[in-house]
């Protein structure tokens, strides 16, 4: 999977969190929660989905290394690269 | 499962709690007695609660002592001496006579967890002007509505939240006379400017004008069941209850690290986040980041907190982690741990022991009390999901409201309202502009707090729910009309009913259920614009997670939505009397 298919199904799980964001619009190096107006809760919803639709462990104590976009983006692709 | 209390050896703590005695403790208080731990302004000018924070302790043995200590968001940290707090506080309120800001004008925050937010907030009540603090996550339009309620005549954010969530609502506040930009380099215009070249031009030296201990300090915005948010107006005289919890029930000493993790937006940021501690002459941790399971851990054990007052949600969270930081890091100088923001559950309070070392202890309170009136105490047994009992000088009793009269509910066990002997020193002293829902909170002497609780025979209190439809979300309150009203602004929407449901981890979740006007259809596509919608007029903390379809809602016969009846079925529950009920076909 490549980064653009990882980025889309970040965008997938999205849209029942946060439908009205404008993914051209996000500045993928800033804070994600803060780009996104997402709290902790939405946050945790967000990756319980990644974690089911990529079929990717996201341990709690791995949050912390996923401030941005592009941390979540190279997080995730490493993760699947391991599981190959 | 029934909890057994968690007993202490209060005889072995590294230090003698402030109350060691519960009710020793609670028959010799006296207020008189306790405003001893206070100053008051020089040459009885009266009582500012800045002075008793920030300046008593600049003044005297404290003055290099670290007030603040502050943890970036990216790593950095920075510590603010009482000194030099004095020192930009004083500027802050140097600024705002610049500005033409007087005493009694609201000056509103809207702000992350930086140093200027805490400048801001005591320069404010130096110059005897009124802070009121909003939570960050708000969305643009509970950000005008409040502003317009509490006439905000100036605004302190950052950059970023202005243009995203105030610029385009600016022509609508007149009464706004300036943003100060706490991270911009430039000003914008002449009526939005960068705070902190000001701050530097600004003279450190102030002195605190002569304060009435009556006078307005804090507004604190809450949500009601109906009608608009309600401004829950405190006096600088509140500055006692917040030193004498720090006394007892935060147990507070001078060697201590402690650290209030709630957001200054809230009524405990502001409190506990700000007031409380500094009252001490403690060194009060800050932390700019949200809540993160690692992070927060590493941070009790680098900052070496001592007393750390926390909130459910994260005390969930961090069980969800797994993590046992008593395990994986060294957590010795921690000696006591408090929640606060919707009720903790017994079995967290236990995970305390196991994870932490040490029980969790629930206490109560809401904005209109200003200050913790219900605690759990260092010495004193834990019973688990009890939220302990009265604060000394604070009587608390179970009452059932019967118009103007009340019953006092005696008996053990038995379900009431919760209500407070009016009188305490933070008591709130009017809703802005709304005198009738002020007056409606009191029957006689007793403030009905809307809380229903019971007590036990040994006076534990014990919280039972909402008596109104108010929802308890991440341990802030979320007002179902607030988010059925801005529902109703979408074209498609008929009816709108909004209810919180029960979710492990936040405590409640905000739901709403919608009735379509002819010519829509439902649809996924509808529904997530209808989220979207949602979210980006209330923002994440207050618009609804989920929303469902509803062909109609349960309403009276006079057409208001029966949000009680809609939860009951939501839920499975019984639907109680339904003898209002409107008939449907």
């Amino acid at each position: 999977m490549n980064t653009d298919e990882i980025k889309q199904q970040i965008f997938n799980g999205l849209i029942d969190i946060a439908p009205e964001v404008e993914l051209d619009e996000l500045d993928p190096n800033e804070n994600l929660r803060e780009e996104l107006d997402i709290d902790s809760y939405d946050f945790l919803s967000l990756l319980i989905g990644l974690n089911e639709s990529l079929g990717v462990e996201i341990p709690e104590t791995d949050y912390e290394k996923l401030v941005s976009l592009t941390d979540l983006v190279a997080y995730l692709a490493a993760k699947l690269d391991e599981s190959r | 499962m029934s909890w057994q209390p968690i007993v202490k050896s209060p005889d072995k703590f590294p230090l003698k709690p402030h109350l060691s005695n519960y009710l020793e403790t609670c028959k010799s208080f006296s207020w008189e007695q306790a405003a001893a731990g206070l100053d008051g302004l020089p040459d009885g000018r009266g009582l500012n609660i800045a002075f008793e924070a920030v300046d008593r302790h600049a003044l005297g043995a404290n003055a290099e002592k670290v007030a603040l200590r502050w943890l970036g968001k990216n790593g950095e940290r920075r510590d603010i001496s009482y000194s030099e707090l004095r020192a930009q506080s004083n500027r802050f309120a140097n600024l705002l006579g610049e500005l033409g800001i007087g005493a009694g004008e609201r000056v509103f925050s809207l702000s992350g967890r930086v140093p200027e937010l805490y400048f801001s907030a005591f320069g404010t009540l130096k110059n005897r002007s009124v802070f009121c603090p909003l939570f960050a996550a708000f969305g643009p339009e509970p950000i005008a509505q409040r502003l317009q309620l509490g006439e905000g005549r100036v605004l302190v954010t950052s950059e970023r939240l202005y243009s995203k969530k105030v610029a385009a609502q600016r022509t609508q506040l007149p009464q706004l006379k300036y943003v100060l930009l706490t991270d911009a380099e430039q000003d914008i215009d002449d009526a939005t400017l960068a705070l902190k070249p000001l701050l530097e031009q600004a003279s450190a030296e102030f002195t605190i004008p002569p304060t009435d201990p009556e006078d307005m300090a804090l507004l604190h915005f809450t949500s009601g069941t109906t009608g608009k948010p309600k401004g829950a107006v405190h006096v600088h005289q509140a500055v006692l209850m917040h030193y004498v919890t720090g006394t007892y029930v935060l147990d507070l000493h001078p060697q201590d690290i402690f650290w209030c993790t709630a957001d200054c937006g809230w009524v405990t940021g502001t409190s506990y986040g700000m007031i409380a501690p500094l009252t001490h002459g403690v060194t009060n941790l800050v932390d700019e980041a949200e809540f993160e399971a690692e992070r927060w851990c590493r941070t009790l054990e680098e900052q070496q907190v001592s007393v750390w007052y926390t909130a459910p949600t994260a005390i969930r969270m961090l069980m969800r982690s797994e993590l046992e930081p008593v395990k994986q890091y060294d957590l010795s100088p921690l000696r006591l741990v408090h929640s606060v923001g919707e009720p903790l559950n017994p079995e967290a309070v236990v995970w305390g022991i196991k994870a932490l070392g040490l029980p969790i202890h629930d206490n109560w309170w809401q904005s209109e009390t200003g200050g913790i009136m219900i605690a759990n105490y260092a010495a004193m047994a834990v019973r688990p999901g009890s939220m302990g009992r009265p604060v000394p000088g604070v009587e608390a009793a179970i009452v059932r409201r019967d118009g103007e009269s009340l019953e006092m509910i005696s008996d053990p066990d038995v379900e009431g309202e919760l209500a407070l002997k009016a009188g305490w020193p933070s008591m709130f002293r009017s809703y802005l502009n709304d005198e009738e829902r002020y007056r409606n909170c009191f029957v006689g002497d007793w403030y009905l707090t809307g809380d229903l609780a019971q007590r036990d025979a040994d006076g534990y209190f014990w919280f039972v729910g909402r008596a109104d439809d108010i929802i308890k979300t991440a341990g802030h309150m979320v007002g179902p009309f607030e988010v059925e009203s801005v529902l109703l602004e979408h074209p498609a929407v008929a009816e709108a009913g909004v209810i919180g449901i029960p979710e492990p981890t936040i405590g409640q979740l905000v739901k709403a259920f919608v009735a379509l006007h002819p010519g829509y259809q439902q649809s996924e596509e509808l529904r997530r614009e209808l989220l979207g919608f949602a979210r980006k007029k209330l923002g994440s903390a207050v618009a609804p997670k989920q929303i469902a379809f509803a062909e109609n809602l349960p309403k009276t016969r006079s057409g208001k939505i029966m949000r009680r009846l809609l939860k009951a079925r939501e839920l499975g529950l019984p639907e109680g009397d339904t003898s209002t009920l409107e008939e449907t076909s």
